[in-house]
Parts: structure tokens; C-alpha cells; sequence
């Protein structure tokens, strides 16, 4: 089976320092992987660099796209970039305001990406922004109220209906729990777990929230200081740690 | 006359100015940056459509200048004084007779001619400025096609009001490539933008000149359900009795009593002048 995405060698320096350095791995179509690490270890610099938000100083991540089979995205044309991120990709941030539009009414959030590739129906648009509204739990007469009069759940689900409207087959999730109460999470990482099932997704999921890649993730890398430091399926990183760093971060973790 | 050159402006500026309209006319609907220079009038007043005009004006021109569509308001009339002052060209309040005309916020109702150039005044050239506020964003979004964003603002109308609420500035597609605000000129006028005349907008403020060469293709954006209607007042003129063109509204009394006019005061004029007569209007009124 050819991987989803193949990343080879990134690397990535703010001056002197080091953003992330020779990171690599594969992701399997369906395949959650997670990125753990504390503040400050390269996590989203890392998942901002295999979006094609920031510019890579070396690497290569090789996406198997549905018309031309694996290409290597830091290599491609801008507008192709920016139609792979608004058709296969999706990228949830940690704070809903930053992947949403706060003045566009509910719907227009989510009909956003239907109207970029093209569609020009507003029944349709109307219907499936409704339908994905009613996917993340959000009630149909919200949809046209505007996000700002959502709550931070809402919000984040929003965000996470908005992204997958256009059925795209790589998630990029930066935190997507952060900021929320622990009932809302539970709900949150719920709903996200359900989604990836559903829809057959692969997702790259960074948080430092162990619980999270508990729940979600199949496999997970650990990173401390920009280098990937342990990698392996979760619940064996987690249940035997071997690096002394993951093994920190493992006792680290409060048990009720 | 001496303390001035030709058209206020001198022969420089005139010169950058006419590149940047060639520029744009080359590539119809894009937005060329100009360096904007202070005119003797405000922002927002039109100081880049007259920039325009200064630089396309010639001596044998004949000139005209209507604000939403009147030859006798304020900003009309200071325009078209100023021209009178600094370029000594003839100056007309008659569609036909004009060569160059400069206007704000109206197409006029008579079809122009390929003898003719329509200059708008613009407020705000970017037509996604209200959406996305970043210039960064919004040129790029332009220059790779990204035009998904122009419809989120059709949709929030359609599920605010239940029908494409923008009623002017409405957003047009420029021979298949570039989305462009054709200023704020009525919904009405959309269809008018496919002219035998060059079309020139100049916005000051902003330092932005665009254009549509003659015959140009330009299509307003709309869904498929939900098809552009280019809407004016269901009412005939009250003072020169015209089915077809864009009225004004005015409020005569505080009983409710009101009237529907021309917007182009020289359409009725020479409506009235050739004996048509509205519900208000008197036989002598021309």
C-alpha cells in the first residue's frame, strides 16, 4: 500500500535555533498519528512546515494526490498548494477564531470551501452546510447565527465541519482541544473520533495533552528540542516508555 | 489660463498616469497601482477619477460630469468648473455631445459610443476588501483566481434576506479572469459594463486605476438559483413618464406622498424636451 504521506528529512531553523530537524515518517491512508511534546519542542512548527505554512530549510513531504499519485507538495506550484489545502487537506487550528471567519454567518463558514472548488448552488451549499452542522452536534437554527455568538466548543466544532465539508483525506490539528473544559473535550475528541472512522480520514494531530493521543491516535512520535526522540504505536510509547524524556512526560501526568 | 498646465496636472504625472491606464486596459479588470497625487478637493470627493480624466483629456474634448447620474449637484458641477478653469475644454450637460465623460456612481441611461470614455470615481477598488482585509491576502487571492470568498458575501445575503441583498458595487467577473467593483453604480447599470465606450475607473485614495476596454466580456456573479437581477424601483418616471430607467426617489411631503424621477437628469430633460410627460409632470415643464 503506498503511504498517504511520506515525510523525509524536514528540517527547520529560526536563525540559529532549531525549529524541528530530521523528522521522517510514513502515514497510512486512515492512519492517526499523533505529536507530543511540551512547549517550545517544535510540535507546530513542525505540523506548520508539512502544511506548507512555513518554509522547510530541507526535506521533502510527499503526498499521494488523486490525480498524479505521490508529488512532492514543498515542490509544487503555489496555486496547487492552496487547492490541495482547501480540497484533501484540512488544517484545524487551536483557537476556532483563527480557522474561522467571525463576521460570516455559520453557514458561510462552512460553504466557504464548496464555493472555492466551484459550487454555485446556494440550495445545495444551504443543505450540506446544514448537514454538517447536524455531523458536529450544532442545531440546525444556528446556522445562521455568526460564530462569535458560539461557545468555544461550538466554535472549535464549527471549525472542524468547515474543514470537512469538502471530504478532504488529510487533517492537520494543531491542539485541537486546547482552551476547552474537560466535558467539552471529552465530547470534542468524541465526535473528531467518530469523524475519522466515519470518513476514513488520516489525521496529524499535535497536543500535549496525552489523553488526546490516547484516544486518538494509532501511532505517535515524541519530541523534545526539535529531533523526534521515541516513535512507535500508542499505547506501547505510552504503557512502556524507553526514552527518559517520554518516560518523564508519561509520570508527568496526573492520575485522578 | 497661464497659471496652469493643460488639465491641472503636469506633463509627468500625466504621463504615468496614461501608462497605468494603458496597463490596465491591457489587462482588463486588474488593478494597476498609480502614484495618486493631492488634487485641490477631498478624498472621496473624486480625486482619482479626475486624476483620470485630466490625463485622457485633450483640447478639442468635450466634457461632462454627472454625480448619481445629475449634472447640477455639487460635486458635478465643482468638477466640471474645475476643468472649465485649468483646461479651458468645452464642457456639455448632453450625453450625446460628450467625448469624455466623468461619473459617479451611474452609467448614463443613452448608449455611449466607441467615440466616448466613461471615467468612474471609486471609492474602494478591491472588491474583497470587506471580507478579507489583508492587501498581502487579497492580491494573492486575485492573482491565483481564488474567487470563493466573493460568493460568501452573495450567500450571507441570500440567508440574511432571502435574495441577493447587494443592490450596488455589485461584484462583476472581467472576461473570465478578474473580479472587479465596478464602483458604486446601481445593480441596474451591471449590464451596461458590456459598452461600445472605454471604460476607466481611477480611485485616489486607495492609488488603484483598472478598466474595460470596449466590448468586453462582464459577467455579474450570482448562484444558479439564484440569478443576478439588475432591480430598479417598479415605478415609471413621474416627470417624463420612462418605463426603463433608474429612478430616484423622493419624498415630497411628511403625508407619504412621494415621487419617482430619473436618476440622469439629462435623460428626462430630453425625454420631457421631446414632449413625454409622467404623472407629475406639465406639458411645459421642459
Amino acid at each position: 500500500m503506498t503511504p498517504l504521506l511520506q515525510v523525509k528529512g524536514i528540517e527547520k531553523h529560526y536563525g540559529a535555533l532549531i525549529g524541528c530537524k530530521d523528522v521522517s515518517f510514513d502515514l497510512y491512508p486512515g492512519e492517526v498519528m499523533g505529536i507530543v511534546g511540551e512547549s517550545g519542542s517544535g510540535k507546530s512548527t513542525l505540523l506548520n512546515c508539512l502544511a506548507g505554512h512555513l518554509e522547510t530549510d530541507a526535506g521533502q513531504v510527499i503526498f499521494d494526490t488523486r490525480a498524479d499519485g505521490p508529488v512532492d507538495t514543498l515542490q509544487m506550484s503555489e496555486p496547487e498548494r492552496r487547492m490541495l489545502g482547501r480540497t484533501d487537506w484540512a488544517f484545524v487550528h487551536q483557537h476556532a477564531r483563527d480557522g474561522l471567519r467571525m463576521s460570516v454567518s455559520a453557514g458561510g463558514n462552512i460553504g466557504e470551501r464548496l464555493m472555492a472548488v466551484g459550487d454555485r448552488h446556494y440550495g445545495n451549499i444551504r443543505d450540506k452546510a446544514v448537514d454538517w452542522l447536524g455531523r458536529v452536534e450544532i442545531a440546525e437554527s444556528r446556522v445562521d447565527d455568526r460564530p462569535t455568538a458560539f461557545s468555544g466548543g461550538m466554535q472549535q466544532r464549527l471549525q472542524i465541519a468547515r474543514n470537512l465539508v469538502t471530504g478532504p483525506r488529510l487533517v492537520f490539528m494543531d491542539e485541537p482541544t486546547g482552551g476547552l473544559d474537560v466535558s467539552v473535550q471529552a465530547r470534542l475528541l468524541d465526535l473528531l473520533r467518530g469523524l475519522v472512522r466515519e470518513m476514513g480520514l488520516s489525521a496529524i494531530i499535535v497536543t500535549h495533552d496525552l489523553a488526546v493521543v490516547r484516544l486518538l491516535a494509532d501511532r505517535l512520535m515524541v519530541m523534545k528540542d526539535g529531533h523526534v526522540v521515541e516513535a512507535g504505536l500508542t499505547d506501547q510509547v505510552l504503557d512502556d516508555p524507553q526514552h527518559a524524556y517520554t518516560q518523564l512526560l508519561v509520570s508527568s501526568v496526573l492520575q485522578v | 489660463m497661464t497659471e496652469y498646465n493643460f488639465a491641472y496636472l503636469d506633463e509627468q504625472t500625466k504621463r504615468m498616469i496614461r501608462r497605468a491606464i494603458l496597463k490596465g486596459l491591457a489587462v482588463p479588470g486588474y488593478q494597476v497601482p498609480f502614484a495618486s497625487r493631492e488634487m485641490p478637493m477631498p478624498y472621496g470627493w473624486g480625486t482619482g477619477g479626475v486624476q483620470v480624466s485630466a490625463a485622457t483629456l485633450t483640447p478639442d474634448d468635450t466634457f461632462k460630469v454627472i454625480d448619481q447620474g445629475a449634472d447640477d449637484t455639487t460635486n458635478a458641477v465643482s468638477i466640471r468648473k474645475f476643468f472649465e478653469n485649468t483646461a479651458g475644454v468645452a464642457v456639455t450637460e448632453e450625453t450625446e455631445k460628450a467625448t469624455l465623460i466623468q461619473t459617479r456612481h451611474r452609467i448614463p441611461e443613452a448608449e455611449l459610443t466607441e467615440d466616448q470614455i466613461l471615467v468612474y470615481q471609486v471609492p474602494i477598488p478591491e472588491p474583497l476588501r470587506f471580507l478579507e482585509p489583508r492587501e498581502t491576502e487579497t492580491r494573492k487571492m486575485h492573482s491565483l483566481e481564488e474567487y470563493g470568498l466573493m460568493h460568501v458575501k452573495l450567500y450571507e445575503d441570500i440567508s440574511q434576506h432571502g435574495d441577493i441583498a447587494t443592490a450596488y458595487a455589485y461584484p462583476v467577473m472581467v472576461q473570465d479572469r478578474y473580479v472587479m467593483d465596478p464602483s458604486p453604480i446601481p445593480k441596474f447599470d451591471n449590464p451596461k459594463l458590456e459598452m461600445s465606450a472605454i471604460q476607466l475607473f481611477g480611485a485616489g485614495r486607495e492609488q488603484r486605476i483598472y478598466a474595460v476596454p470596449p466590448h468586453t466580456k462582464v459577467v455579474s456573479l450570482d448562484f444558479e438559483d439564484f440569478p443576478f437581477v439588475a432591480s430598479k424601483a417598479n415605478h415609471p418616471c413621474d416627470l417624463c413618464g420612462a418605463e426603463d430607467s433608474y429612478l430616484d426617489e423622493v419624498i415630497l411631503d411628511d403625508a407619504g406622498n412621494r415621487m419617482f424621477v430619473c436618476s440622469d437628469t439629462d435623460f428626462c430633460r430630453s425625454r420631457r424636451a421631446a414632449g413625454h410627460v409622467g404623472r407629475l409632470g406639465t406639458e411645459d415643464a421642459a
